[in-house]
């Protein structure tokens, strides 16, 4: 296997709805790829599949060489080398910010309190959140939640990041900040496979843009030809429904 | 505080709503001293009242029964004291076996989901008179009433905690449990530091109601026991043939469920107060 994570043929359904018909994506060392296409394509769904937070109905999803989609294979080992943020509710309302990002550090890794909070403020302060360290989410900002979340998904070093639309539910004007951390975090070499519908950000930051529909992958390639010179029909009417 | 000094129409404004205010004040005196010169006139002047005030406000009889209520009274408050920790500890495993999922676990959530119907349903005196009379006559000997009444309290009312426990549990945001197990915790970690610490928050007005309701109930264990301070009042009621020392025993019983209730209320708005403050809990 050449990628880091490298899903073939994944396929989920909830009832009788089909979400993903069989879905092929690579993730190579160091890769950020951005996971375009409308509400309901399946995105987020493909997410929680390859982080397995949602068993697949079909397929095979390889973290390294290992199989992670093997039955036998002990999901919370595998989910603890991955990290992932989600659009929202996302830190624990009764933990203090430093506590919701040492928990996983400290309770599936074992890690000291000391060197799991010592850890933490550094990560708190490069996200630019030192001060609010002792405060509870409630009182941070769409932005500052999201900002620790990220924190706490890498606190532990995950192999792959899985960004869900960490930025769907804020506000426009505090879109920016929690971007520009993962521009950091991309280019620091993090491996990141982001859902998004902020086209711009996916154009500057992603080495590959992948173009979801109706749950197959339409069209994928560098962000300058799958969002600038689309191949596929569908590609063109969603980005020209985006950008309308 | 601004120490600038207010308008002149501010000023105005002001000394009118102090004006309402002693109005509001004033009337609701009156209407206090009216309403008591009513239930003078129409209960307590009357004859009946007087026989009212024999029977059940007798004060010799009350300094009689009282240390002898007292003494059982302590019965109920030991009772009362031990089925905290095992209704708490009962409801709690039978909320949690509601809640696996897997069709391994089938027959116990069935038999838990069970429990619950079942003790829910049935009358508090029909496990009271099968716990404390039937369980002797199975044993063949004599069972501590101490044992029987925990035995009874917890049966029923870690039916009602466990259902408690189990919506409080269901309350707390799918998203907080996913977002648990991304970070790599299993399933009982997922438990212990995500969704109980906020699930029991949720849940705490119900169980403080759950539980003032359970410190009048041990008064039931009456009926199976002869030693607790109901019983002890019936005592004084025979030799006495007055019924004041039912009148102490449940003074006793509602002094014990007062401060609850107040925390209770006092939980309850301040949680109101966070939750209008726009705050995620």
């Amino acid at each position: 296997m050449s990628g880091i994570l490298t899903a073939t043929g994944i396929r989920k359904s909830f009832g009788d709805r089909d979400v993903l018909k069989g879905v092929d994506v690579t993730l190579g060392a160091h890769e950020v790829v951005a996971l375009i296409g409308a509400s309901g394509s399946g995105k987020s769904t493909l997410l929680r599949c390859l982080g397995l937070l949602e068993p697949i109905d079909d397929g095979q999803i390889f973290l390294g060489d290992e199989d992670i989609s093997d039955p036998r294979v002990d999901g919370n080992r595998v989910r603890a080398r991955l990290g992932a943020v989600f659009q929202s509710f996302n830190l624990f309302p009764h933990l203090s910010v430093l506590d919701n990002v040492t928990l996983a550090s400290r309770v599936v890794h074992r890690m000291p309190r000391r060197d799991a909070e010592a850890r933490a403020a550094e990560l708190l302060a490069r996200v630019g959140l030192a001060d609010k360290a002792k405060d509870h989410p409630d009182r941070l900002s769409g932005g500052q939640q999201q900002r620790v979340a990220i924190a706490r998904a890498i606190a532990t070093d995950p192999e792959v990041l899985l960004l869900d639309e960490i930025t769907s539910a804020l506000d426009p004007e505090l879109v920016g900040e929690v971007l520009e951390l993962v521009r950091d975090l991309a280019s620091e070499g993090a491996t990141i496979l982001m859902a998004t519908h902020e086209m711009a950000f996916a154009r500057d930051v992603a080495d590959r843009v992948v173009f979801l529909d109706a749950g197959t992958i339409v069209e994928q390639g560098p962000p300058s030809s799958v969002l600038r010179h689309p191949q596929e029909a569908r590609t063109r009417a969603f980005l020209a429904r985006f950008t309308a | 505080m601004s120490t600038r000094i207010p308008s002149a129409l501010e000023l105005d404004r002001r000394a009118y709503r102090r004006g309402r205010e002693r109005r509001s004040a004033l009337i609701a005196i009156l209407s206090t001293a009216a309403f008591a010169v009513i239930v003078w006139a129409t209960v307590i002047n009357t004859e009946g009242w007087a026989k009212v005030q024999q029977a059940f406000f007798d004060p010799g009889v009350a300094v009689e029964a009282l240390p002898k209520v007292w003494e059982g009274f302590l019965l109920n408050l030991t009772v009362l004291g031990i089925s905290i920790f095992t209704v708490g500890g009962v409801a709690l495993v039978i909320a949690l076996l509601r809640t696996l999922r897997g069709p391994v676990f089938f027959p116990v959530r069935t038999l838990a989901a069970g429990y619950t119907d079942l003790f829910r349903g049935l009358p508090f005196i029909i496990v009271l008179y099968l716990v404390g009379f039937g369980l002797p006559t199975i044993v063949g000997e004599r069972i501590d009433e101490l044992f029987l009444g925990i035995l009874a309290v917890t049966l029923t009312y870690s039916a009602y905690v466990a259902e408690v426990i189990r919506a409080g549990i269901d309350s707390v945001h799918p998203s907080q449990r996913l977002a648990a197990r991304a970070l790599g915790l299993n399933h009982v970690q997922t438990l212990r530091r995500v969704v109980l610490p906020q699930a029991l928050r949720k849940m705490t007005p119900a169980l403080m109601n759950d539980f003032i309701s359970m410190q009048k109930d041990v008064g039931l264990i009456s009926i199976i026991a002869g030693l607790d301070a109901i019983a002890r009042a019936k005592g004084v009621v025979a030799t006495t043939y007055n019924f004041t020392p039912y009148v102490v025993a449940g003074i006793l019983f509602i002094l014990l469920a007062i401060p609850t209730i107040r925390l209770t209320d006092w939980y309850t708005a301040r949680l109101r107060e966070r939750e209008q403050s726009g705050s995620v809990l």
